[in-house]
C-alpha cells in the first residue's frame, strides 16, 4: 500500500524531529537503564576501573547479598516508613489547604496558595539546611518553643526514634503545596448540581464534605497519594544533608544506601542491584494503582 | 536561529576556558583546613620556581573519600593530592599513584629514616613507596588531669587494668549524666586501636579474611563494649553531645580519646584557667606501656599517574617535606609534622601536650593496607553499635561483622588466587 | 449572618496560622542570614537580628567564590532549558500531529518510562559519561535535563488541541513541515512552552543527586552541590549558611512568584489529563 507523497513528507518530517530528543533519551535514560541491571548481575567494582578483565558475571549473587545485609533492610524499612507515613500526612494535608484555600468565603485566596506552595519551589539542600539549624536542640527554635511551653527539649537528628519523624515533616512541608494544587483543581471540577442538591436537602457543612465532596475526589485521593509516594521512594537529599543516614542507620534511604555503595565504596554491582529493586518498588505501587484504577471504571 | 545558537556556543566555550598557558600550572588539591593553609604557602614555592603555577583546590573531609574516587574514575585528577594515608591503598590498586623510589633515592633530603616508622610503613605496599608523609595523625587520651588527681590517680594510667580502675574512681563521684569517658559509638579508630592493641591483625591472611572471630579481637571488643555497659562511657555518637569542649571543662567527662587538633581547639575554645586543668598521655596498653599502640594515622603527599609534570610535581612534594616548611604548617594548622626532626623545635619540644603524640607516634600500627579498608572501618563501628545502643549480643555482632567483611573480601581474594595475576595488591 | 462572621473570621485566622507555619523557615533563614556571627547560634533563640548585617552575603561572593557556584547555576539550568525547549517541543509536536507508522506504539513506550525512577539510570550514565569524557563538564551536567519524557509528554498533550485545519491549510501553501512547526506550531503553543521552561529550570536549578555525582571539580559546582560541600565544613557558621541557602533559594522563588500561573496551569493540566 502507498502513501501519498505528503504522508511521506510528514513521516520523515516527524522522525528528524523526533530524533534529536529520541537519540538522547536512548543514550541517556534507556541504555543506562539497561547497562544498570547487567551491572547489577557483575562485581564491578573499584578493581574493575581499568581492568575490565576483572569484571565477572555472578548473576544473581548481588541481590542475594543485599537480602542477607541488615543494612539493606534498615534502607527498606526506613524508606517505607518514610513513604507510607509521609504520603498520607502530606495529602491531609494538602486536601485541608485545598478545602480551606478553595471555599467560598475565602479571601485573598492567590496570596495563601503562594504561601503554602512556595515550599515546593525551594531547593532542597538550602532548606534541609534551614532546618537542620532549627532542630537543634540547644539553639534550634523548635526546642526553644516546646521549652516555653514546658516540653524537655529533644535532639531531633540525634535521636534515633525522633530523626526519621522529623525528615518526614520537612518532606511534609515542602510537597503538600503541590498536592494542595491537584486538589483545588480537582475540587473545582465536582459538578455545582451536586453540592447545590445537598445544599437545599439541607445538608451541613459536614455532611456535605463526607457524602459529596470527598467520594468526587477518592481518585484525585488515591493519584496524589500514589505520586507523592513514589516521589517519596526516592528519598536521598535530606538524610545526606540533615543526618548522613544517622543516628543508628535509622534515616538511611534506600537512594543514600545506593549513593554510598556506589560512589563511596563503588561497589556498582551493588549498587545497581538496589536501584533495581528501587525501580520494582515503584513498579509495584504504580500497578497496584492502575489496577485500582481500572477497577474503579 | 542566531538568538538561540547564543545560549549554546556560551555554554561550550565556557566548557574549554582555561588557565593562562604561561609555564606551568600544577593542580594540587588539599582537604578541609589543610587545603586552605596549603595556598598560602605556595607564594614562596612559586617564587623558588620561577614559571610554575600551583593551582590550590580545597576538597571538604566529609566528601573527599568519594570526591578524589569520583574524579579519578571521570578522568579528571591533579598532578599532586593530599590523601589520607588509609586510602593510600586503594589508589594503588586503581594503579592511579605513582612510585617514588626513584625520585626518593635521587633526593637526599627525603629518607625513610627522616620519618616516624609507623607512619612511613603506611604508605609502603609490597616494597614500593607510594606516598611522602605530609603530617602525622593518631589518636591518644586528653584528660582531666585533676579530676584523676582528686580520684587517686596522680598520674594517668598505663595498662587497662589501671585505666578501668581509674574511670571506675572517677565515676565513683556519682553524678547523673556525667561519665568518666567520652567514645562515640559511631567512630572506628576506638574499637581499632583496641585490637590493634590486643595485637588482632584485624585482617588476616594477606588481607583476605576477617579475624574479628579469633581471641585478640574479640578481647578488644569485649573491653569496649564493657565501657559503655558498666556506665563508664555515654551511649551517643560524633553529634550527640552539643559543645564537648564545654562538658569537658564543665567535668561531665573527664578523658577523650581523640587527636592533635583538639589541643589548639582546647586552647581557644576553653578559658585561660582551664588551661591546667586538662593534658594529653599516651594509650594504656593491656600489658602496660609498650603495648599501648595506636593508629598511624595522617595524610601524605602522592603524586598521580596522569600528571603531566611530574617533576615540577615532586619538587612540590620536597618542598613541602622541608622541616622549616613542616614547622611553618603546624604553626597554621596545629596538624603534626611527618619529619621527626622539625619536633625538636622549641614550639613542639616545649609544649607539653605535644609530649605525648611524639611518645605514642613511635608507638603506632598501620590498619591493614587493603582498598577496602574505609568500607570496613565503617562496618566495624555500624556492628560496634549494634552491640552497643541496638541490643545485639557482642559475640553475634562480631559474627555479622566477620560475615559481611569476608564477603567484601571476596573480591580481593578471588582477584589475589587467581593464575593469572593483575594489580590486586 | 452572626454564623457566617465567625466562620469567615475562624477560616482566615486558621489560613493565616497555617500560611505562617509554612514559611516561618524561610523567613528565619533570612532573618538568620542577616545575624551578627554568633547571634543565630545564642541561647535562647533570637527571632531577629540586633543590627542586620550583609557581612556573610559579601564573604559568600568573595571568600568563598558561590558568584561562580551561581553562575555555574545559571549556565547549567539556562542550557537544559534552552535545550529542552527545542527538542522536547519537535518531539511533542511530531508526537502530536503527524502522521507516521508506529506512532501510537513509540508514545506508549516513552510513557512507560516515566515509571523508572532517575536514579535507575545514575549510575551507569555516570559511567557511560566517563567513556564520552564528559565528566565534570557543564554539558554532561545538562544532559538528563536536555530531553525528557515528562517535557514531551506535556508538549504532545497540549499540542493535541491545535486544530488540524490550520496545520492542513499551510501545507496546502506549500510551507514545509519545519516552517509549520515554526512559525505556526511554537507561536501557539507559547503557553506549555513557558510552563515547560519554568519546571525544567526550577528542577535542574534544584537538582543536587546528579550534579554531585556528574561535577567534580569545584570551579564548575552549581549551587546546591557548592551548599551541601560549605554545610560540611563551616557548620558552626549557621548565618553564613542561612545566607548560602537564602543565595541559593531567591531566583527560583522568584521566578516561581512572577511566573506562577504557568507553573500552576502545568501542574493542574498534567493531573487533570490522569
Amino acid at each position: 500500500m502507498s502513501r501519498a507523497p505528503g504522508e511521506r513528507a510528514q513521516a520523515r518530517a516527524a522522525w528528524v524531529f523526533l530524533a534529536p530528543a529520541l537519540l538522547l533519551i536512548t543514550t541517556f535514560f534507556f541504555l543506562p537503564v539497561v547497562t544498570g541491571l547487567a551491572l547489577s548481575l557483575t562485581d564491578f567494582d573499584l578493581y574493575s576501573i581499568g581492568h575490565p578483565d576483572n569484571i565477572r558475571m555472578v548473576g544473581t549473587a548481588n541481590y542475594r547479598a543485599l537480602a542477607q545485609a541488615p543494612m539493606f533492610w534498615s534502607a527498606l524499612k526506613n524508606t517505607l516508613y518514610f513513604a507510607f507515613v509521609g504520603a498520607p500526612l502530606s495529602v491531609l494535608a494538602a486536601l485541608a489547604a485545598a478545602l480551606l484555600v478553595n471555599s467560598r468565603l475565602t479571601k485573598w485566596k492567590g496570596f495563601f496558595r503562594t504561601a503554602y506552595f512556595a515550599p515546593f519551589v525551594t531547593t532542597l539542600v538550602a532548606v534541609a539546611i534551614v532546618w537542620k539549624y532549627l532542630y537543634h536542640p540547644r539553639f534550634g527554635l523548635l526546642d526553644a518553643a516546646l521549652g516555653a511551653a514546658g516540653v524537655h527539649a529533644i535532639d531531633w537528628l540525634g535521636n534515633p526514634m525522633w530523626a526519621m519523624p522529623a525528615i518526614i515533616v520537612v518532606a511534609v512541608w515542602r510537597s503538600f503545596g503541590y498536592n494542595m494544587l491537584i486538589f483545588i483543581a480537582g475540587l473545582q471540577r465536582i459538578p455545582h448540581e451536586l453540592r447545590e442538591a445537598a445544599e437545599l436537602d439541607g445538608a451541613g457543612l459536614w455532611a456535605r464534605l463526607r457524602h459529596v465532596t470527598l467520594p468526587q475526589l477518592t481518585p484525585t485521593f488515591v493519584f496524589v497519594g500514589v505520586i507523592t509516594a513514589i516521589g517519596f521512594f526516592q528519598l536521598f537529599a535530606e538524610p545526606y544533608v540533615m543526618t548522613g543516614g544517622g543516628p543508628l542507620n535509622s534515616t538511611l534511604s534506600m537512594v543514600l544506601y545506593m549513593y554510598q555503595e556506589g560512589f563511596r565504596w563503588w561497589r556498582l554491582g551493588s549498587a545497581a542491584s538496589i536501584a533495581f529493586v528501587l525501580f520494582a518498588l515503584v513498579l509495584v505501587v504504580t500497578i497496584l494503582q492502575l489496577l485500582w484504577r481500572r477497577e474503579e471504571t | 536561529m542566531a538568538v538561540r545558537i547564543a545560549p549554546i556556543a556560551m555554554i561550550f566555550t565556557a566548557c574549554n576556558a582555561r588557565a593562562p598557558t604561561d609555564g606551568v600550572v600544577i593542580d594540587f588539591w588539599g582537604m578541609g583546613r589543610e587545603g586552605e593553609v596549603a595556598q598560602q604557602m605556595m607564594p614562596e614555592f612559586e617564587a623558588e620556581h620561577p614559571g610554575v603555577h600551583v593551582h590550590v583546590q580545597q576538597i571538604p573531609w566529609t566528601a573527599a573519600h568519594e570526591k578524589l574516587l569520583t574524579a579519578y574514575v571521570g578522568h579528571v585528577s591533579p598532578d599532586v593530592a593530599q590523601l589520607g594515608n588509609t586510602w593510600v591503598p586503594e589508589y594503588v590498586a586503581l594503579g592511579a599513584i605513582v612510585p617514588l623510589d626513584s625520585l626518593i633515592k635521587r633526593t637526599p633530603s627525603i629518607t625513610a629514616n627522616d620519618y616516624f616508622e609507623g607512619i612511613w610503613a603506611t604508605n609502603v605496599l609490597g616494597d614500593t613507596v607510594f606516598g611522602i608523609p605530609w603530617y602525622v595523625d593518631t589518636r591518644l587520651l586528653f584528660y582531666r588531669k585533676d579530676l584523676l588527681a582528686q580520684a587517686g590517680f596522680p598520674a594517668p594510667p598505663t595498662t587497662w587494668a589501671q585505666w578501668i580502675a581509674a574511670l571506675k574512681a572517677i565515676k565513683s563521684r556519682d553524678e547523673p549524666g556525667q561519665y568518666p569517658i567520652y567514645i562515640p559509638t559511631n567512630e572506628w579508630p576506638p574499637p581499632t586501636i583496641l585490637a590493634l592493641e590486643s595485637g588482632s591483625p584485624i585482617l588476616k591472611d594477606g588481607g583476605r579474611y576477617g579475624a574479628f572471630d579469633d581471641s585478640a579481637f574479640k578481647t578488644a571488643f569485649h573491653f569496649y563494649l564493657s565501657l559503655f555497659q558498666n556506665g563508664l562511657a555515654p551511649k551517643l555518637g560524633i553529634n550527640e553531645v552539643g559543645n564537648i569542649y564545654q562538658e569537658f571543662e564543665r567535668g561531665t567527662y573527664a578523658m577523650w580519646i581523640t587527636g592533635p587538633w583538639n589541643i589548639g581547639e582546647f586552647r581557644r575554645r576553653t578559658p585561660a584557667d582551664f588551661q591546667d586543668k586538662w593534658a594529653t598521655a599516651p594509650m594504656p596498653g593491656p600489658t602496660g606501656a609498650a603495648s599501648g599502640v595506636s593508629l598511624a594515622g595522617g595524610s601524605s603527599l602522592v603524586i598521580y599517574k596522569a600528571s603531566r609534570h611530574p617533576r615540577e610535581a615532586w619538587e612540590l612534594i620536597e618542598y613541602l617535606s622541608r622541616p622549616e616548611q613542616q614547622l611553618r604548617f603546624y604553626d597554621l594548622t596545629g596538624d603534626l609534622p611527618a619529619r621527626i626532626e622539625t619536633w625538636r623545635d622549641t614550639s613542639l619540644a616545649n609544649d607539653p601536650a605535644a609530649h605525648a603524640f611524639e611518645e605514642q607516634l613511635h608507638r603506632v600500627v598501620p590498619t591493614p593496607q587493603v582498598p577496602e579498608w574505609e568500607l570496613i572501618a565503617t562496618r566495624i563501628f555500624d556492628y560496634g553499635e549494634e552491640a552497643i545502643r541496638g541490643g545485639v549480643p557482642a559475640d553475634t555482632a562480631l559474627a555479622r561483622l566477620d560475615t559481611e567483611v569476608n564477603n567484601i573480601l571476596e573480591r580481593r581474594r578471588w582477584l589475589l588466587d587467581r593464575p593469572h595475576r593483575h594489580e590486586g595488591r | 449572618m452572626k454564623r457566617h462572621r465567625a466562620a469567615l473570621i475562624a477560616l482566615h485566622v486558621a489560613l493565616g496560622l497555617a500560611a505562617l507555619g509554612t514559611l516561618f523557615p524561610l523567613l528565619w533563614m533570612v532573618s538568620g542570614s542577616l545575624m551578627a556571627t554568633g547571634e543565630a547560634n545564642s541561647f535562647p533563640p533570637r527571632l531577629f537580628p540586633a543590627h542586620p548585617t550583609l557581612s556573610h552575603y559579601a564573604a559568600l561572593f568573595t571568600r568563598l567564590n558561590v558568584g561562580r557556584y551561581f553562575l555555574n547555576s545559571v549556565i547549567v539550568a539556562g542550557g537544559a532549558t534552552v535545550i529542552s525547549l527545542l527538542l522536547n517541543s519537535m518531539a511533542g509536536y511530531a508526537l502530536a500531529k503527524l502522521h507516521f507508522k508506529g506512532r501510537a506504539q513509540l508514545f506508549r513506550v516513552l510513557v512507560a518510562g516515566l515509571v523508572i525512577p532517575a536514579q535507575v539510570a545514575m549510575l551507569p550514565l555516570f559511567l557511560v559519561l566517563q567513556a564520552m569524557g564528559l565528566v565534570n563538564t557543564y554539558v554532561g551536567a545538562m544532559i538528563p535535563a536536555m530531553a525528557t519524557i515528562f517535557g514531551i509528554f506535556l508538549i504532545r498533550q497540549y499540542a493535541m488541541g491545535i486544530p488540524d485545519d490550520l496545520l492542513g491549510a499551510a501545507r496546502m501553501d506549500g510551507a514545509s513541515e519545519f516552517r509549520i512547526y515554526w512559525s505556526i506550531v511554537m507561536p501557539v503553543i507559547k503557553p506549555i512552552l513557558a510552563t515547560m521552561a519554568l519546571f525544567t529550570f526550577l528542577s535542574t536549578w534544584n537538582d543536587f543527586l546528579w550534579p554531585l555525582v556528574a561535577l567534580t571539580d569545584d570551579a564548575k559546582y552549581t549551587l546546591p552541590v557548592a551548599l551541601a560541600g560549605l554545610a560540611g565544613e563551616h557548620v558552626q557558621d549557621t548565618e553564613l549558611m542561612l545566607a548560602g541557602s537564602v543565595v541559593t533559594v531567591v531566583p527560583v522563588l522568584l521566578a516561581f512568584i512572577a511566573l506562577q500561573r504557568f507553573y500552576v496551569e502545568g501542574i493542574t493540566a498534567g493531573s487533570v489529563k490522569q
